[in-house]
């Protein structure tokens, strides 16, 4: 027990003597969190309009003013003919271009259906896309405006995040990451620089045993790791007003076998890698990148080819953004969450236990 | 002066020769990653989990229940009498969605009453929730003429067309997107070692004895990884096109022109950062917090930079990515030249000139 003190006290003071990297520790998560919480939106807002009007009737301008009013598009031109179009979508000034045809307000008069013509940049597809549906929403507005309607309507109710603001959803898989990334990156350097120095063959002399060696390695990460959720947390509450439904302690219990996972994946960078250069290089691209793209922290697990939905179940980040999803958004707790707990409790056993035998083939 | 930054670049040459692992990572790391994650990634929603309480049980709401099975996008995953049990489907995320028809949609339809359907959505992911929203729109208002058996047509209707990605597939949109957030990392985290490295070994200080100016020193640095990463560009850039069908439209000289520019920028910043570290695990943090991060979110290549606050978008102007992504998918998919898109490259020159300007600064000072 006691020499289990002394490697946690010398791993805190290799952490407190280099100047650089407690700012980065503590600053780094809430800067971060704070720019990419307010970047990771996908509500997209003042999509570029170009107008082409050929009607030029006080008809044709109220159908452009329903567009321009509304707070999803932003005119930011309007061309003579629809040959300007080109250049503004093709430098992408503009994402949908809307053109009126001519003859619009004498066939709405005499009440023949008329068709607007709408392109949009599907080279951004995310822009060109929900620009669409919301120019298809604007022209049902108007077309219910003159009294049309189905006879049978579509009520959308929309569950945990009625106003369907993206960040609610963002934010905590952004801190998710970051949690990730900070303590992942800083396992790994930790034994790694010990064998690149020459300083593992003095710790291997001491009466430490091995799993001593990486339970005194695991645990300041872990203690960084606690202070960082703990200065993140505050920013996804208060600053961004994500708003938490569920149980903090729920939030707290299943941020641990989290952890485990990532300090984990750390130290199984630390024995496979041979020099500090080897282990930045496969944490970023064996461990982190995958977790970044497959986790569903951005892109939609559904969408994936089944074969890629397999691959998901190993990935820890995957768990852990359900659990904080599920406690901020939808307040559930651990009568739904603990399929999650237990999937990342069981990879954060097996991984240590891989990090734990490679470990020991090194030394042998 | 080339002389001597020759005898640099070979010396790192040499060196990334005899660390063959770290060889192979950079030239086939990114078209791996490109392989895996281009096939991966994707915004196109499929098999939308939809659960379905049908209280009404008569033809119309089995057709229009069918209407939503047929369409391609839903699969059903449970058949409910009661809307009591859908919180635990939805909250448990066994069910996306759940369709909701009441039971006197028969009659009200019979009888020509405007009716209505139910559709709850688990509003968590706002896109997907926006997207099975627009599907379901779009079901409800084919089908439900067809239950009046009459002809309905809106006063003002939209035709829309797609230019440069005519099936909206999201891949051709998110590969080039990829191909640089892919490049980005692998440059930064190249020479991002390069010189704290020689620092943390003490090496530096027997360059410091060689007559070599930091200037010189930088850019021999930076020569050999710049090599290995247009190879890799290269094979990435093909990839995408071979195997994920996104056009080259414009010309092949100006991409690898942009590419090179772009490479050189992100081998810079990594070189600015291994002056500012002294240790490696620190320039490791800053390299991968500095590229990785920003260049997901901040770039384009996901979030729609015009969505963003005013400040962020000021803030985006310093991520190269930015620039290097708008340029590709203007060259790749729209075709158009650099009278379109020589803001971009300029940039990117200005960015690589000043990050390798600022490193040569903080390396003289530190010598």
């Amino acid at each position: 027990m006691r020499t289990l003190a002394n490697i946690l006290v010398k791993e805190l003071l290799q952490l407190k003597r280099d100047p650089k990297i407690l700012p980065i520790l503590f600053m780094a998560p809430v800067v971060q969190l704070t720019i990419l919480g307010y970047a990771a939106t996908t509500d997209v807002r003042r999509v570029e309009l170009a107008v082409c009007d050929l009607d030029r009737t006080p008809a044709s301008r109220d159908l452009v003013d329903a567009f321009t009013t509304s707070t999803y598009f932003r005119r930011v031109v309007t061309v003579p003919s629809q040959d300007g179009f080109d250049a503004w979508l093709d430098s992408g000034r503009a994402r949908i271009a809307l053109t009126v045809p001519a003859g619009y307000a004498a066939d709405r008069t005499a009440g023949r259906p008329v068709e607007v013509q709408l392109i949009a940049d599907g080279s951004d597809a995310m822009s060109g896309t929900l620009g669409l549906s919301y120019a298809q929403g604007v022209l049902q507005r108007v077309a219910e405006g003159q009294g049309f309607r189905l006879p049978v309507e579509l009520r959308p109710k929309v569950l945990y995040n009625p106003d369907l603001v993206s960040r609610n959803y963002m934010v905590p898989g952004v801190l998710a990451m970051i949690l990730m990334i900070m303590t992942m990156m800083l396992t790994s350097m930790a034994l790694v620089r010990e064998t690149e120095i020459g300083t593992m063959e003095q710790l291997l002399v001491t009466p430490l045993t091995p799993g001593s060696i990486i339970v005194g390695k695991l645990v300041p990460y872990a203690l960084v790791g606690a202070v960082e959720i703990g200065t993140a947390l505050p920013v996804v509450l208060f600053w961004f007003r994500v708003p938490l439904e569920g149980s903090f302690a729920v939030l707290v219990l299943l941020t641990a076998p989290f952890m485990l996972c990532t300090l984990g994946l750390g130290l199984l960078v630390s024995t496979l890698a041979r020099t500090q250069q080897q282990a930045m290089m496969i944490s970023t691209f064996v461990f982190m990148m995958p977790q970044i793209y497959l986790s569903g922290f951005v892109f939609p697990i559904q969408n994936m080819p089944q074969i890629f939905q397999w691959i998901t179940y190993a990935i820890p980040l995957r768990y852990y953004v359900t659990v904080l999803r599920g406690v901020f958004l939808k307040g559930v707790g651990l009568e739904t969450l603990w399929p999650q707990g237990l999937a990342m409790l069981g990879l954060g056993v097996v991984i240590l236990a891989l990090a734990r035998l490679r470990f020991r083939q090194r030394l042998g | 002066m080339i002389r001597r930054v020759l005898a640099v670049t070979v010396k790192e040459l040499l060196q990334l020769k005899r660390d063959w692992r770290t060889l192979i990572a950079l030239l086939g790391m990114p078209v791996v990653m490109l392989l895996i994650y281009g096939f991966a990634l994707s915004f196109d929603v499929q098999d939308i989990r939809l659960a379905v309480v049908d209280r009404s049980r008569t033809a119309e709401s089995r057709e229009l229940i069918q209407a939503f099975l047929q369409s391609g996008y839903f699969i059903r995953v449970a058949s409910l009498d009661d809307t009591r049990e859908l919180d635990g489907l939805l909250d448990s995320g066994r069910a996306q969605a759940a369709l909701v028809i009441d039971a006197g949609l028969a009659a009200d339809v019979a009888a020509r009453r405007p009716t209505s359907i139910q559709l709850v959505l688990d509003g968590s992911d706002s896109q997907t929730a926006s997207t099975i929203l627009g599907y379901a729109r779009q079901i409800v208002a084919a089908t439900a003429p067809e239950l009046l058996d009459v002809e309905l047509e809106p006063p003002v209707a939209a035709a829309p067309v797609v230019w440069y990605n005519p099936n909206l597939e999201s891949s051709i949109f998110l590969v080039p997107g990829l191909v640089a957030f892919i490049l980005m990392i692998t440059s930064v985290i190249a020479t991002a070692l390069a010189v704290v490295r020689e620092k943390e070994r003490g090496t530096m200080e027997s360059l410091r004895a060689t007559p070599l100016r930091a200037f010189e020193l930088l850019i021999g640095k930076t020569l050999p990884y710049l090599l290995v990463g247009s190879v890799a560009a290269a094979g990435s850039l093909g990839l995408a096109w071979l195997l994920f069908d996104v056009p080259i439209r414009g010309s092949i000289l100006w991409l690898a022109v942009l590419t090179v520019l772009f490479l050189a920028g992100g081998l810079g910043w990594g070189v600015l950062i291994s002056t500012l570290a002294d240790t490696q695990q620190v320039a490791f943090q800053m390299g991968l917090l500095s590229s990785m991060l920003p260049t997901l979110l901040l770039s384009g290549f996901v979030f729609p930079i015009s969505s963003m606050p005013a400040a962020l978008q000021v803030i985006s102007h310093i991520v190269p990515a930015r620039y290097f992504i708008a340029s590709l998918r203007e060259v790749m998919l729209k075709g158009v030249g650099p009278e379109v898109w020589w803001n971009d490259a300029l940039a990117l020159i200005v960015f690589g000139v000043v990050v390798m300007g600022l490193a040569t600064v903080r390396t003289v000072r530190s010598l």
